[in-house]
């Protein structure tokens, strides 16, 4: 086969030339320029971040086992932004003399799993999906363990990689299902011979199930809060994000194209998910006073809206959903970077520690309010647009009360992010956190989720372009 | 630039320049001057759109611009005005312009108040303006979200409570609201073709008259609640108390006026069918509004609350006429926006100055303050006789024209609903009275009192403002009643096609 064709596994071969480089960068570091790692691994990551945008071809190799379109190279495009804010925002954390002797194990480990990510997306059979899931599932169970002397961190490792394996053996049973059924793993294949059968139905349960599980919906929710709360905070922005938006979109795209036939089928299950998940979510994020539980919860929540995106079907659910996922990765990291900025400079984990913080520091406080504000979908910022739009995509294949039930649903999460801007803004507190200055990269990467926040939603260039490639992708 | 753009642009520009003040002085100097500039611009539009109209320009909408903004959904950035925008555009810099100087006092984060005070008056005069239903909700949401931080950081009482009871419910409005627009969107082209949120040309289609009837609820009770629609009225008592003083007069001077303007251009205008065939509920619902608010002010002590249920009865008044689906009882529904709007304005400023003064808003801790405070007492006299319908104050034009166009309906159940609503008009008198006898006349009761000193400066351009804005249109309503019904023809005529008379 013609070697160029490998131009169109960019991504993946960036990122995996990336690690190593990496790796080989630790050993050549003497013990006390490891701190250099940082700046180096982070720049490296951003050159290939850039790289990632310049347009390149499009098409399949390994027969139509790797499949690599405009739709899918945007994906990717959006998580590497992702983790390239969350890298700047780990750098002041990895500075830190506990995380000196792993600052390398910190970016191979994430790179590995956005690697499996990507291949997980361009996956065109069910044998690439499941590597790429898997490569994705466990370097994040190291990751959880972090904090390897806290015992919550090892926890929340355990809980991850238990869950994951128990998730990962659901979906690889659906999957054997599915293959029994069809006689083949290539979604190319499978998408014709897909009908509404008992085994195929079974199958197709098992598997949005074991998605369900990295998505996070209702009633697969249960390891979420406690490994988002145990886990270090510039991990817990990563599983919430990047980790959820990859499986989003794979799950999607799956959906949209394998389980095509069986649209109908499908549908009131999706419906069914997205209630129970907004819902169950929304009540106990009401209740919670330590803020990675409580973004925990409103992740959940928001996994339920993104739903209504994928029930809309058709390209402008596909559109909506992308569009949403892309909104929601700089107002969730910039909700995330303003708690592990505090927690970086005072250790405050709970909403009631940030009583009287709009005195003290107030841009982070406003950053802070922008990100809820958009996370409720409150006009003027980007998370407006994100959610009108998946709405839209909703009501637009007949679901109008599914809409009405998700409109009140994020009435009732309004009340709870504005609980964090009372804390900041009208609580009074003797002692509030004092006045601290965070870092460059923290700012830098800061700045980009305000950009990025306000820039999406009035751009209406970014929507057009993501319904073109979407277009492309369905048909 | 288009002139209503800079209606938008101008606050904004407002915020930015507050920003880079240093202090409350340069913070209010700069919302002053740039709310100042906004009220000249809207008066140069009110002049200009005469002009127009002087000259026989008979477009629906003038000034319009329309700017792509998401192509695939049909989703534009669509502007223009009517009489009726218009008047409302001017209502709302007067009200602004005048809740500055009202609030020229305030030094705990000044600078963030008038930030989100113009923020909000950003989102009002954007949904003016809005002839989009996207546009229009984007601004409404925009308006009513820095309530929250208003009331919740300068207000007084149970402030935290009331500001997340006002914010909750005006979004659950909203989610109704929201219901109701993708309704009428998706049946925006029932002959095929695409899909719109144009409401000049959906007023043009007629929605499947099964989708209006499912969806006129949604949208009529969605802008209702704003509107304090009985009985979802409940936040706007609290609310109102619980907030500083700029913020109730813009909030029932203006806000408030979003809901009934959304009622009739987008559900009534839209859904015609829908809206004749479902009024009767909403008459009844309105007709309670009216004399449940009036007999609820007669109970209250607290100035606030007095003027907030009062404010319910107004309000509800504004719904009655415009359900009542003629061109007299629609113009009075118009008037009565404004004039409400403007004399609620005037009466939370003085109860917010009164209160400054005498540290209280209890009535009958206060009396005799008409021999202290003169200035302001006889302001307050003013604001209540035109709340009453005094001839020659702007009350007595609105109440008026709404009472003759609900009586043109010829059967039981009108004369009946307009009968009781009427009867308000007495209630009202009854509490205006009360209160003016016993805190401006009388004895002064407390001794503390005999020290006030009466309004300065700010107070007195700031209520000056609006008692000229209120005799103005008492001794002259004909100016402004022309220029309403010439822009509701459209309207009332696309509803008197379904009315079987």
């Amino acid at each position: 086969m013609d070697l160029g064709q490998f131009i169109l596994m960019r991504h993946e071969l960036l990122l995996t030339l990336v690690a190593v480089v990496v790796l080989i960068a630790e050993i050549a570091t003497s013990e006390k320029n490891k701190a250099r790692l940082i700046p180096f691994s982070i720049g490296l990551f951003a050159l290939v971040t850039f790289i990632g945008f310049i347009p390149g071809e499009t098409g399949t190799i390994f027969g139509g086992s790797f499949q690599s379109s405009q739709l899918t190279i945007f994906m990717k495009n959006i998580l590497n932004m992702a983790v390239l804010i969350i890298f700047l925002q780990a750098e002041g954390w990895l500075r830190k003399p506990e995380n000196s002797d792993k600052i390398s194990e910190y970016f191979i480990l994430t790179i590995s799993t956005l690697i499996g990510m990507n291949f997980m997306i361009s996956a065109g059979d069910f044998l690439i999906f499941y590597i790429g899931l898997e490569t994705a599932t466990i370097p994040i169970a190291g990751l959880a363990a972090f904090d390897k002397l806290k015992s919550r961190s090892s926890e929340a490792g355990i809980k991850l990689i238990l869950s994951s394996a128990l998730s990962s053996g659901i979906l690889l049973f659906g999957l054997s299902l599915l293959y029994g059924a069809t006689g083949s793993i290539y979604f190319a294949d499978i998408a014709p011979k897909i009908t509404a059968n008992a085994m195929i139905a079974l199958g197709f349960i098992f598997f949005v199930s074991g998605m369900g599980f990295k998505i996070s919906l209702v009633p697969y929710h249960f390891w979420t809060a406690d490994v988002y709360e145990g886990a270090p905070i510039n991990v817990t922005s990563y599983l919430s994000v990047v980790s959820k938006g990859a499986a989003v979109f794979i799950f999607t795209i799956v959906l949209f194209t394998v389980f095509r036939n069986i649209v109908e089928m499908w549908k009131p299950l999706i419906y069914t998910l997205a209630v129970f998940t907004m819902t169950l979510a929304n009540l106990f994020a009401l209740r919670q006073d330590n803020i990675k539980r409580f973004l925990a919860f409103s992740s959940i929540a928001q996994a339920g809206f993104i739903l209504l995106g994928v029930i809309g079907a058709g390209e402008l659910g596909m559109t909506s959903v992308v569009y949403f996922v892309l909104v929601y990765v700089f107002t969730n990291l910039g909700a995330f970077g303003v708690v592990a900025a505090i927690h970086n400079a005072s250790d405050v984990e709970t909403i009631s520690g940030y009583n009287g913080l709009y005195q003290t520091n107030p841009k982070l406080s406003l950053l802070m309010t922008l990100s809820l504000f958009s996370l409720a979908g409150i006009p003027p910022v980007a998370g407006f647009f994100g959610k009108f739009f998946l709405f839209t995509a909703a009501a637009g294949s007949g679901y109008y009360i599914l809409v009405l039930i998700a409109v009140l649903n994020a009435t009732v999460s309004l009340y709870y992010y504005l609980k964090v801007v009372r804390a900041m803004f009208i609580e009074k507190n003797e002692q509030p956190i004092a006045a601290f200055r965070s870092t460059n990269a923290m700012r830098l990467a800061l700045i980009m989720c305000v950009a990025g926040i306000f820039i999406i939603g009035f751009a209406g260039g970014i929507f057009e372009y993501i319904r073109s490639i979407s277009q492309l992708f369905l048909n | 630039m288009n002139i209503l753009t800079l209606l938008v642009v101008i606050p904004i520009l407002t915020i930015v320049a507050i920003l880079f003040t240093k202090d409350s002085k340069g913070a209010r100097m700069a919302a002053a001057i740039g709310m100042g500039v906004q009220l000249i611009t809207t008066a140069i539009l009110l002049f200009m759109y005469l002009a127009a109209r002087k000259t026989g320009d008979m477009h629906e909408m003038l000034f319009t611009a329309d700017i792509m903004w998401f192509k695939s959904l049909n989703i534009h950035y669509f502007i223009g005005v009517d009489g009726i925008a218009v008047a409302m555009l001017c209502l709302t810099s007067i009200v602004v312009f005048a809740g500055i100087f009202a609030s020229w006092e305030v030094e705990y984060l000044s600078r963030e108040f008038f930030i989100s005070l113009i923020l909000l008056a950003t989102g009002v005069f954007g949904f003016f303006i809005s002839l989009d239903l996207f546009t229009m909700f984007l601004f409404y949401e925009l308006a009513v979200i820095p309530m929250y931080l208003l009331i919740g950081i300068w207000g007084t009482g149970a402030k935290e409570s009331s500001a997340m009871k006002l914010t909750l419910m005006l979004m659950g409005g909203s989610a109704l609201l929201m219901v109701g627009i993708f309704g009428i969107y998706f049946n925006s082209a029932p002959d095929g073709g695409p899909l719109t949120f144009n409401i000049i040309e959906i007023s043009k289609i007629q929605i499947p008259v099964k989708a209006q009837m499912f969806f006129f609820p949604f949208t009529f009770v969605g802008f209702g609640i704003l509107g304090a629609l009985f009985p979802f009225h409940t936040w706007s008592p609290d609310g109102h108390a619980s907030a500083p003083t700029a913020v109730s007069m813009l909030h029932a001077g203006v806000l408030m006026k979003l809901g009934g303007y959304g009622c009739f251009r987008v559900a009534m205008f839209l859904m015609p069918e829908a809206a004749t065939e479902m009024a009767w509920i909403f008459i009844i619902l309105t007709t309670i509004s009216v004399v449940y608010g009036a007999f609820g002010a007669i109970w209250q002590t607290d100035l606030k609350y007095i003027n907030a249920y009062s404010s319910v009865s107004h309000c509800g008044l504004v719904l009655f006429a415009l359900l009542m689906m003629n061109q007299t009882a629609m113009d009075g529904a118009i008037i009565q926006m404004i004039s409400h709007g403007l004399m609620t304005a005037l009466f939370f400023a003085l109860i917010g100055m009164i209160y400054g003064r005498t540290h209280t808003r209890h009535i009958n801790e206060m009396g005799g303050l008409m021999k202290v405070i003169p200035f302001l007492a006889v302001v307050y006299m003013i604001a209540g006789f035109a709340s009453l319908g005094l001839p020659g104050l702007s009350g007595f034009v609105a109440e008026m024209t709404v009472f003759v166009g609900a009586f043109q309906h010829q059967d039981m159940f009108h004369r009946v609903v307009t009968v009781i609503a009427a009867s308000s008009i007495v209630i009202t008198a009854v509490y205006i009275l009360r209160v003016v006898g016993k805190i401006l006349l009388g004895p002064i009761i407390d001794e503390h009192h005999k020290h006030l000193t009466d309004a300065k400066w700010f107070e007195k351009l700031s209520t000056v403002t609006l008692v000229l804005a209120i005799v103005a249109i008492g001794i002259a309503p004909l100016w402004l009643s022309d220029t309403i019904i010439a822009s509701l023809k459209p309207i009332v005529d696309k509803l008197a096609m379904v009315i079987p008379f």
